[in-house]
């Protein structure tokens, strides 16, 4: 067996898995925290039972985002030792600034909260609320610097045999830090707020505790809205910042297998990587043209412009791309809609929405699975683009028997855990909110 | 500051990380090897909630542990984290269930899923506690390495006798660690036990630490090198010895709080010849030594050394100020009654 293909798998694995959990950690945290900000003003029981409830499911979900995270930072000494002995001197001082000023206060302030709500007051619950909310909004931004450090890197030479730092704020803020932490970002307080709807409406359609539920469906629909807006607008920044930087990957994602000018923004298609060219193709003249550069006329590159051996793989990331794109605009829809009814008076009433909200629940976790997977397999085979190879860039003293050991234990603990958090939120659920 | 001085002070600075690693998450592992050994729900709820508030944060020493070793001595990282590969696979699945034990052994009311949990608990306490020590050992002893600072060894090598027993010194010294915290947070009758069951977990960590020595003096020549040119330093083993023998009386004596302040020292001390031993090299290679990685060879530049420093100028007071206040507030209700039921677990 191949250790390096291994490799890969176990770490897209791993790293897909423990990023179901973030996303809807972060988002929580801060519809947590405004729930504690309204208990706070208002020192109803009610409101205080809300935060509690929502905070019983942050936790659950909180804990599994550990326990698989800690997995991460193992994994690049484990599996990637080429890797970090090449790019240690830039990579690894982000992850240490992930635990000591993200981690250490998520973590502390987690304590707090979880054993202190008959111990410290409502102001030190509020301000803990905080701190886990900045705490974890934190750790996405210094893993998105390392992780963006791969995809343009900056503020590096190579030197002695490997890259080293020139400029740290250069190679922190490389040019797609700022567009890939902004849309991640989003996408977790989109991720939270479809996670609160979902559930709401579920309490809704069953009429129970319906008071506690509308509020919260509510402030899920505010978050889910505002949030859907900016996904679409940092992803669009991003995907800009994508063509300018990484043409291969942008032309893999967008099935565009011939330079053109101008460029068609494919809607549909079966990319045909041996034909090289995109099957049954729907698309708009001129729209990928347009949306990069803002003209109708202006060329971009195809996949032809450079040598097949740094062509991404090209079925993968065009179809998850798509699917991506295709979710960002249903997001933008069904919060609309939630939206208009609101408006209308209807929110709590039209059974077929709430029903909508409930089945959507999972569709902002497969966004972030198939856009993580566009961003990750569009950078191949770069593990740092232009810098190491990704076979270049395993452990080369890890047989691939002990890899195969350590991925199918980790697909048989995962889905214990997967099953496990899904038993427990259901029957937190299923309890419900604390009633006066 | 000079490249030359960073690269000792990253030493220093990693090997306190460490310590405060071993001395924090060192009493949770502590009382996950003890947890079985109460058999009443009220005692095992009151000894993971006496650990509750604290054990995500101690956790992170860890993290922030590796972290820096991967920053500051990637070369180090590299080598050390793929060359114990399934060891430390060992370990991270460990201490996955150790962290889903702990947030979801209460929150079904059902015997059976917390017995089912208790055992996960444990056994993800147990197995770090022992395989660090191994680990340790190693690390120590020397292992073999290529030119390329690879590990040329197999897993197998890795439990080779000498490193077997400085994991049962981590684990003896791990369990005595926990005995005292139990002793020092819990009321009554269980916390009796533990300090009995402290004594004798003290005999054990002082045999084997009079073992390891005697072994060491005979048969690594290697570690002695830096006590021989600069024999200041054997203050260093006194120190950790009379807190070793300091921690026994008190453990004697039933003075709960200043055995465990003892046996956090002694961890401390434990680590000081450690890093007394090994200084210069970080893994140091058997065979040909001048294939070991030491912190001139696997460190990083100069200039991420310094930024990392800056970094944790401006990380660590804020790390410590509001841990200590964490501390503080979840230690000042007096200490927890066996049949804990109000507690977050």
């Amino acid at each position: 067996m191949d250790p390096s293909l291994l490799a890969r798998i176990q770490f897209a694995f791993t790293a897909g898995f423990h990023f179901l959990f973030p996303p809807l950690t972060i988002g929580m945290a801060w519809i947590v925290f405004a729930l504690m900000n309204r208990w706070n003003r208002t020192d109803d029981p009610a409101d205080k039972a809300a935060a509690k409830f929502w905070f019983g499911l942050f936790s659950v979900s909180f804990a599994v985002g550990v326990a698989t995270g800690i997995t991460m930072e193992f994994q690049f000494g484990t599996n990637w030792a080429e890797y970090s002995r090449f790019v240690g001197d830039i990579f690894g001082a982000p992850l240490a600034a992930e635990a000591l000023f993200s981690f250490f206060l998520e973590s502390t302030f987690m304590g707090v909260m979880i054993f202190g709500w008959n111990r410290v007051s409502k102001k030190t619950l509020w301000f803990s609320s905080l701190m886990v909310a900045v705490g974890s909004t934190l750790s996405a931004l210094w893993i998105i610097i390392a992780n963006s450090w791969m995809q343009t890197p900056a503020g590096y030479a190579m030197r002695n045999g490997r890259a080293e730092l020139t400029d740290f704020f250069a190679a922190a803020l490389n040019p797609s830090t700022l567009p890939r932490y902004t849309h991640v970002i989003a996408v977790s307080l989109l991720t939270g707020a479809f996670f609160v709807m979902g559930i709401s409406a579920w309490y809704l359609l069953k009429k129970r505790h319906e008071a506690f539920a509308s509020r919260s469906l509510r402030v899920g629909l505010v978050t889910g809205v505002i949030a859907a807006f900016l996904v679409l607008s940092f992803g669009h920044w991003h995907g800009v910042q994508v063509a300018n930087t990484q043409p291969e990957k942008l032309a893999a994602i967008e099935g565009l297998f011939q330079t053109e000018k101008p460029a068609p923004g494919i809607i549909f298609a079966i990319p045909d990587v041996k034909a090289k060219k995109s099957r049954f193709a729907i698309q708009v003249p001129a729209m990928l043209s347009f949306l990069i550069y803002g003209e109708f006329d202006a060329e971009v590159r195809g996949l032809g412009a450079f040598p097949e051996e740094d062509w991404p793989p090209v079925l993968l990331t065009f179809s998850t791309f798509h699917t991506m794109i295709g979710l960002g605009f249903a997001f933008i829809g069904i919060t609309l809609l939630g939206v208009f009814l609101w408006w209308r008076g209807k929110l709590e009433s039209t059974r077929w929405y709430l029903k909508m909200l409930m089945f959507a629940l999972p569709l902002p976790f497969l966004g972030s699975q198939v856009g993580w997977i566009t961003a990750e397999v569009g950078r191949q085979p770069w593990a740092v683009y232009k810098v190491i190879r990704t076979v270049d860039a395993i452990s080369v003293s890890v047989p691939a028997y002990q890899i195969l050991i350590s991925l199918i234990l980790f697909i048989a603990v995962y889905a214990l855990l997967f099953g496990l958090w899904v038993f427990l939120l259901r029957h937190k659920i299923h309890h419900g909110p604390e009633e006066a | 500051m000079t490249h030359e001085i960073l690269q000792v002070v990253w030493f220093f600075l990693i090997g306190v990380l460490f310590v405060g690693y071993a001395v924090l998450d060192g009493f949770d592992l502590g009382v996950g090897i003890w947890h079985l050994f109460f058999k009443k729900d009220g005692e095992r709820r009151a000894l993971l909630n006496s650990i509750g508030p604290f054990w995500d944060g101690n956790e992170v020493w860890l993290l922030t542990a590796g972290g820096a070793m991967f920053a500051a001595f990637p070369g180090a990282y590299a080598t050390v984290f793929s060359g114990f590969y399934l060891a430390l696979m060992l370990v991270l699945f460990a201490l996955i269930f150790r962290a889903v034990a702990l947030e979801f052994r209460s929150k079904i009311d059902s015997p059976v899923w917390r017995a089912r949990w208790d055992v996960a608990f444990a056994v993800g306490s147990i197995l770090p506690a022992l395989l660090y020590g191994v680990a340790l050992g190693n690390i120590l002893r020397g292992i073999p390495l290529s030119v390329g600072g690879d590990y040329t060894g197999t897993f197998f090598g890795l439990l080779n006798p000498y490193s077997l027993l400085i994991g049962l010194t981590g684990l003896a010294m791990f369990a005595l660690h926990g005995a005292l915290w139990i002793a020092v947070r819990i009321e009554g009758e269980p916390a009796e036990r533990a300090l009995g069951w402290a004594k004798s977990a003290w005999y054990a960590y002082a045999s084997l630490f009079v073992l390891g020595s005697i072994w060491t003096l005979a048969a690594q020549p290697h570690l002695l090198a830096n006590f021989r040119a600069a024999p200041v330093l054997w203050i260093i083993p006194l120190l950790a010895a009379l807190a070793i023998v300091a921690t026994g009386q008190y453990t004697r004596s039933k003075k709960a709080l200043p055995a465990f302040i003892a046996s956090s020292l002694s961890i401390a001390g434990l680590w000081g010849i450690v890093g007394a031993s090994i200084f210069p090299n970080m893994v140091p290679a058997t065979g040909d030594a001048a294939l070991s990685l030491t912190i001139r060879n696997a460190s990083s530049s100069h200039l991420t050394l310094t930024v990392m420093f800056i970094i944790a100028l401006i990380g660590v007071p804020i790390v410590l100020g509001y841990t200590i206040w964490a501390y503080k507030t979840f230690t000042s209700g007096g200490r927890l009654a066996a049949d804990e039921k109000a507690g977050g677990y």
